[in-house]
């Protein structure tokens, strides 16, 4: 049980952080983004390349991965997704965009990077063995503690800075927030660039756990829209608890129902259909949007 | 004046150019050779490494003047159709080859894609290597398809036969991806340990296809201590995953697939944790590779900038159509010729050292000649690259 927890618990911590990003990007912009997914396995492949190309620390492919996805996400923001928003009031215009930008990265991370699946060294070796109660790679342990700090990191810095408190602004009331003075434009151009930020970051912590292939995108995309159904789409503390739910779900479903064959994502998924026919609007979400 | 000269100079260079890039490219006739698989997805790395073996072995063809079939030398385009691994598209795919008059197409590399494109192959004459294991595409009255590799039915029997009688295994998992191709696998694998005498203590435990963490999903196959676990039909991508997964629960077992793998990919994915790690190959490990296949790996590799192990497979296909259509010229349009030669086809296998032959097998397993002779090559993965284990024949 012990062993289910913990896997739970790593889970929890690599899925929250993916959510976070989508769920910042859907508050400020509405926008629900396809790509997020294409994001996080380009996130991967630059701390791939960083480390196991150019042989660099793999704290400096983190720091690039982190900056690279943040410049992808500004330009898309500015070039793709502001004018679409000015011009179009259908809120399909904007899906169907973040659809096209995840082919296009797909595309682009295939020219790039290639078809194969890329890993780098383990960046620490051992594994925690509690009499095989509980077994954890001291690897995993440090990057589910990472994943914790970098979600802490993110509130205080939305609860306390100033672009984080302009952000939230936004989120809560667009046009309130431009009557008080808040550069919409800017604010949502960062809050873009951050939630881009926040994928290539988890791709560059897990590409030393699972490692980073082509097709992780559209999957990993799935996942976190699953989890900011649960907890809530736009809201913070929303995408953590979902995040959360669904990496202890899929650990207790896979240890628990394994005898059963691969059922444990049917039963995920009928229950997250009975959860929204009951609460569509998610743990932490309100009604009204 | 200067201008006037330089539109007339122009003029004549685009004309001359006009002129005598046809007969350039008119040098040899084209012989179109299709590929429909799958390059892009999780699994892109299996039809990926097809396309790149026909495509280096088609450049290297022409380079060297063309290929003769019946006193012609032809130059071979490889024309390719990415199926997405989605057996609607690979009839597509299927459908584009048979509109451009080809009829000898390489794919597709799963079983239901496989499946799927067997009555447009019929309808429209062509002939098809599938890299895709179900045996009734083999069978009569199917005659179009041949298998382009070691069926798992045939080298998973080789494999747990060999560690049965030189590692003293008694028990044995399997654990496989919720697909038909793995699924399929994974049977044919139980039901080969139990035919063997082997106990199987866990084969119900499988995984999503997208899965990017296996430590949930191996666990309960590592708490039943099986002395071999088996990988069925298991992705280049997945495989490293699972191993290290299993390797860092703490199992000391043996670990072992069917498919061919990476040695890179494997070496990046789990490092030392893959090593002893079995896995089925093709002829280029150094004891079997001849000049030709360390030339073709070369090639490769400075075409794509990288070799793919899985191409040690691959390479064959290509080889065998044009091999068969040399010895027997008229089945260039004529897929029913190409039938008949494949009975009595023989010719030197240039990828292996000795006195190997390319000849079309299968009677054993299909009752006619549907398959491929390629070596059943085991390999073991030990610091970063393959060493062979043992090697066999199939009939």
């Amino acid at each position: 049980m012990e062993q289910i927890l913990a896997n739970g618990l790593y889970l929890g911590a690599q899925y929250a952080l993916i959510a976070l990003g989508l769920t910042l990007i859907f508050s400020l912009m509405n926008v629900l983004n396809f790509a997020h997914g294409q994001m996080y396995v380009f996130g991967g492949f630059v701390t791939y390349t960083v480390v196991a190309q150019f042989g660099l620390p793999f704290v400096v492919g983190l720091l690039l991965s982190g900056a690279i996805l943040a410049v992808i996400g500004a330009l898309i923001e500015k070039f793709l997704f502001r004018p679409v928003i000015r011009k179009s009031k259908r809120e399909e215009s904007t899906m169907l965009l973040a659809a096209g930008v995840a082919f296009f990265l797909d595309a682009v991370i295939l020219l790039a990077f290639g078809e194969k699946q890329r890993g780098i060294p383990k960046i620490v070796d051992g594994v925690m063995n509690l009499n095989f109660r509980l077994i954890m790679p001291y690897d995993r342990i440090m990057v589910a503690v990472l994943a914790v700090a970098a979600i802490i990191g993110f509130i205080l810095y939305m609860q306390y800075s100033k672009p984080g408190r302009a952000m939230r602004a936004l989120a809560q009331d667009r046009v309130a927030a431009q009557l008080m003075g808040v550069d919409v434009d800017r604010y949502s151009m960062l809050g873009f660039a951050f939630g881009a930020m926040l994928a290539g970051v988890v791709g560059g912590l897990l590409v030393a756990i699972t490692g980073v292939n082509l097709g992780m995108g559209g999957p990993t995309s799935i996942k976190a829209f699953m989890m900011i159904m649960i907890g809530g789409a736009g809201v913070i503390s929303g995408a953590i608890a979902g995040g959360f739910i669904l990496g202890m779900m899929e650990s207790v479903g896979l240890s628990v129902l394994a005898a059963y064959g691969n059922i444990t994502y049917l039963v995920i998924f009928a229950s997250l259909l009975i959860f929204l026919a009951i609460r569509p609007q998610g743990l932490m979400g309100k009604p009204w949007g | 004046m200067k201008r006037r000269s330089f539109i007339k100079t122009t003029a004549l260079s685009t004309v001359a150019a006009l002129s005598f890039a046809p007969m350039a490219l008119a040098e040899n006739p084209v012989l179109k050779i299709g590929f429909v698989g799958v390059t892009s997805g999780p699994a892109a790395a299996w039809g990926t490494s097809n396309q790149r073996s026909m495509e280096t072995r088609a450049a290297w063809i022409n380079e060297t003047g063309g290929v003769t079939i019946g006193g012609t030398a032809y130059d071979v385009e490889i024309v390719s159709f990415d199926d997405q691994k989605d057996p609607k598209r690979a009839i597509a795919g299927m459908e584009q080859m048979a509109q451009a008059g080809i009829h000898y197409v390489v794919g597709p590399n799963v079983d239901d894609g496989a499946a799927a494109v067997r009555p447009v192959a019929e309808q429209n004459g062509i002939m098809y290597f599938p890299y895709a294991f179900p045996k009734e595409l083999y069978t009569s009255p199917a005659s179009n398809a041949v298998l382009g590799m070691v069926a798992n039915y045939q080298s998973g029997p080789a494999i747990y036969k060999y560690l049965m009688q030189n590692n003293g295994i008694k028990t044995v998992a399997f654990v496989a991806a919720n697909e038909s191709d793995p699924l399929s696998q994974r049977d044919g694998g139980v039901e080969a340990a139990n035919a063997l005498g082997l106990q199987v203590v866990s084969s119900n435990v499988t995984y999503q296809v997208d899965t990017t963490d296996f430590t949930p999903v191996i666990l309960p196959v590592i708490q039943t201590q099986p002395d071999l676990l088996v990988l069925s039909g298991v992705a280049p991508a997945a495989a490293p995953q699972l191993i290290r997964s299993a390797r860092e629960l703490g199992f000391t077992g043996l670990i072992s697939t069917e498919t061919a793998q990476d040695a890179g990919v494997l070496q990046e994915g789990a490092g030392q944790l893959a090593n002893g790690f079995i896995s089925v190959g093709g002829a280029s490990t150094p004891e079997l590779a001849s000049d030709m296949m360390r030339e073709f790996v070369d090639r490769y590799t400075k075409m794509f900038g990288e070799y793919n192990d899985e191409s040690n497979t691959k390479v064959y296909a290509l080889e065998y159509i044009l091999e068969t259509l040399k010895a027997n010229p008229a089945a260039i349009e004529n897929v029913e010729e190409f039938k008949t030669t494949m009975d009595t086809f023989e010719a030197p296998n240039p990828y292996m050292v000795g006195d190997a032959k390319l000849s079309y097998v299968g009677m054993s397993s299909f009752g006619q000649r549907r398959q491929v002779s390629v070596p059943l090559v085991v390999n073991v993965f030990n610091d970063g690259a393959f060493e062979t284990l043992f090697v066999a024949q199939v009939d």
